[in-house]
């Protein structure tokens, strides 16, 4: 454990160095103050609407570009390693490939969640002190859950990436297919799934279709979002309001999309030749 | 009891046999040259021991334990390895590179200092890796290795990107570590002034030892024949009528005469007893020579594998120039 914890400061500083942690940060606190001020321009109002619509619009943006930094925060961690020869020394040191995954999973995930803690945070804070008539409860639940949500999004990503970056052998082909990953998840499957129900009329048996937004963890995400607001998600997310799912299912369907690409990218590692 | 022991150790790669039943013994306090031309099978033999590979047949020992083996972990902290061509990380400070290997091996701070400055890196320890030359990455990498004072060190390529001065420093800490009692595998194809630091060659090609021994052993097996070089001056004519050898001159103006291992005691003794000599000296067989003899003993004739460049490619592209 302790030797994960070496390797987690190690990318931890990396990032910090490669000034990852504070574009990400300025990124998010930039977008989530804009969003929550503008974000309603379109109905004509300027200024901040409503708690809830704040989220909504704010996940919406998120699932852009959360899965998205954090495929390119840790596309290259293995094979990049392995390029600069630095795996090949890591692996003759007492350090386990679990510890070296897991110490890199710790050092990734604690600069998406600085940056996701620190970006959304500080726009919650400006709601909360510029906003008239905001129920302060109301909106730091929504943000707290809203930031832990985010956070386990990042770290699905991130082990998308490891499960990529210890399969390849070239740095190109990592980052290559964690673009497609990227466009799969966040444009590909909800098209896909709405051309199945489009194309079939609607005929899907009714009660398995909700579920298949689980096998994508955007989709996951904004669920959670949802879960607290009267609204119904718009879109696609509409037909999982008829069949409304708990928030601790959904959050444990966000653990097992963790759980099992960190698994799987483990297994690639231990059989990926040095 | 043996640091290593590799008994009949053969790898292969899919179909590629890449090593063809290996021998190897080292004892505590021993340093071993292993040499060969590239994929000659030196890595694979390095990865072999450092438990990085499993071996297709045989066995590998390492401080009488399987290196690839889960357990094997809490011994990889006498374990020390320099790898070929290493470039760390490229945003850290060099001090910060060597306190995050040595959180790993569980090694005081205060040693990465003192490291760095023995390996003459200590002004450039707050600097990032990515201003680096090759060669100081390559003294890094030497003081990664050196973190515990290991009890087996193995080095590949250690003095490439070295500078003369550096090399000789690098061969001080070598016969000290080796004094000290650790074992040492260099791994290289650099043979000029490794010589004098080793206790054994073993000399790879195509996956089998062509030999493994002391280098007086393999000067033995090799009868290669001892240059007398000498300068005076001589009537050479009569000399070398006497001597029973044409004389030759080398590069520097010296006089130079061949010689098989019996003849050369009589033939000092005649030169000695010349009133024109002025200089004497001995050069048996160098490792260079020696190694050139058991790769071409066999008439083999090195060969590169067809999908990295074939002879013909070569020779156009010369041709073209």
């Amino acid at each position: 454990m302790k030797a994960s914890i070496a390797v987690a400061q190690k990318e931890f500083k990396d990032g910090l160095r490669n000034r990852w942690l504070i574009a990400i940060t300025l990124i998010f606190a930039i977008f989530a103050s804009a969003l929550s001020w503008f974000g309603s321009a379109a109905v004509g109002s300027i200024g901040f609407s409503s708690v809830a619509n704040t989220i909504v619009s704010l996940s919406s943006l998120n699932i852009f570009l959360l899965p998205l930094i954090a495929l390119l925060l840790s596309y290259n961690a293995i094979v990049g390693e392995d390029e600069d020869g630095t795996l090949l020394l890591l692996l003759t040191y007492p350090l386990t490939k679990a510890e070296l995954l897991l110490g890199k999973l710790i050092g990734h995930t604690a600069i998406l969640a600085i940056a996701t803690i620190v970006g959304f945070g500080s726009a919650s804070l400006t709601i909360a002190i510029f906003a008239e008539g905001v129920n302060l409860v109301e909106l730091s639940t929504a943000f707290g859950l809203f930031i832990f949500s985010a956070i386990l999004l990042g770290m699905i990503f991130i082990s998308l990436s490891y499960l990529i970056s210890s399969w390849v052998s070239e740095k190109s082909k990592a980052a290559g297919l964690a673009l497609i990953i990227w466009f799969f998840f966040v444009l590909i499957f909800d098209m896909a799934l709405l051309g199945i129900l489009v194309a079939t009329e609607g005929q899907v048996h009714s009660e398995l279709f909700p579920y298949l937004l689980l096998l994508n963890p955007t989709d996951v995400f904004r669920l959670v979002n949802l879960v607290n607001f009267e609204t119904n998600g718009t879109g696609l997310l509409s037909i999982a309001s008829e069949q409304s799912f708990s928030l601790s299912g959904l959050m444990l369907s966000m653990t097992i999309w963790i759980i099992v690409p960190f698994a799987l990218a483990y297994y690639r590692l231990t059989k990926r030749p040095i | 009891m043996s640091v290593i022991n590799l008994q009949n150790v053969k790898q292969s790669f899919d179909k590629l046999s890449v090593l063809k039943g290996i021998d190897l013994k080292l004892e505590p306090g021993e340093v071993l040259g292993l040499f060969g031309h590239n994929g000659a099978g030196k890595t694979t033999t390095m990865k072999l021991i450092l438990g990085l590979l499993e071996p297709t047949a045989g066995s590998v020992k390492v401080f009488g334990h399987n290196p690839h083996d889960s357990n094997f972990s809490h011994h990889r902290y006498r374990l020390g390895f320099l790898p070929e061509n290493v470039s760390f990380y490229q945003q850290l400070t060099g001090l910060e590179v060597l306190a995050f290997f040595a959180k790993l091996k569980k090694v005081d701070s205060k040693r990465c200092l003192e490291l760095l400055n023995q390996v003459g890196l200590g002004n450039a320890k707050d600097r990032k890796i990515k201003t680096y030359s090759k060669g100081m990455k390559q003294r890094l990498g030497l003081a990664q290795a050196l973190l515990t004072e290991p009890s087996l060190l193995l080095l590949d390529e250690p003095t490439v990107g070295l500078d003369p001065i550096a090399t000789q420093e690098f061969y001080v800490i070598v016969d000290e570590l080796k004094s000290k009692g650790c074992s040492i595998i260099l791994c290289s194809h650099v043979l000029p002034g490794v010589e004098k630091h080793i206790d054994k060659a073993a000399i790879l090609s195509q996956g089998q030892l062509k030999a493994y021994g002391s280098i007086t052993d393999l000067r033995r097996q090799t009868n290669l024949n001892t240059q007398v070089v000498f300068d005076g001056c001589f009537e050479i004519d009569e000399l070398s009528t006497q001597l029973g050898h044409t004389i030759d001159r080398n590069d520097e103006g010296f006089f130079v005469v061949s010689l098989s291992s019996e003849e050369k005691l009589d033939a000092i003794k005649l030169l000695m007893e010349q009133p024109g000599l002025k200089n004497i000296d001995t050069r048996p067989p160098s490792l260079e020579q020696l190694y050139k003899y058991f790769i071409e003993q066999d008439h083999q004739v090195i060969t590169f594998p067809h999908e990295v460049t074939s002879p013909n490619e070569v020779f156009e592209i010369g041709g073209a120039k």
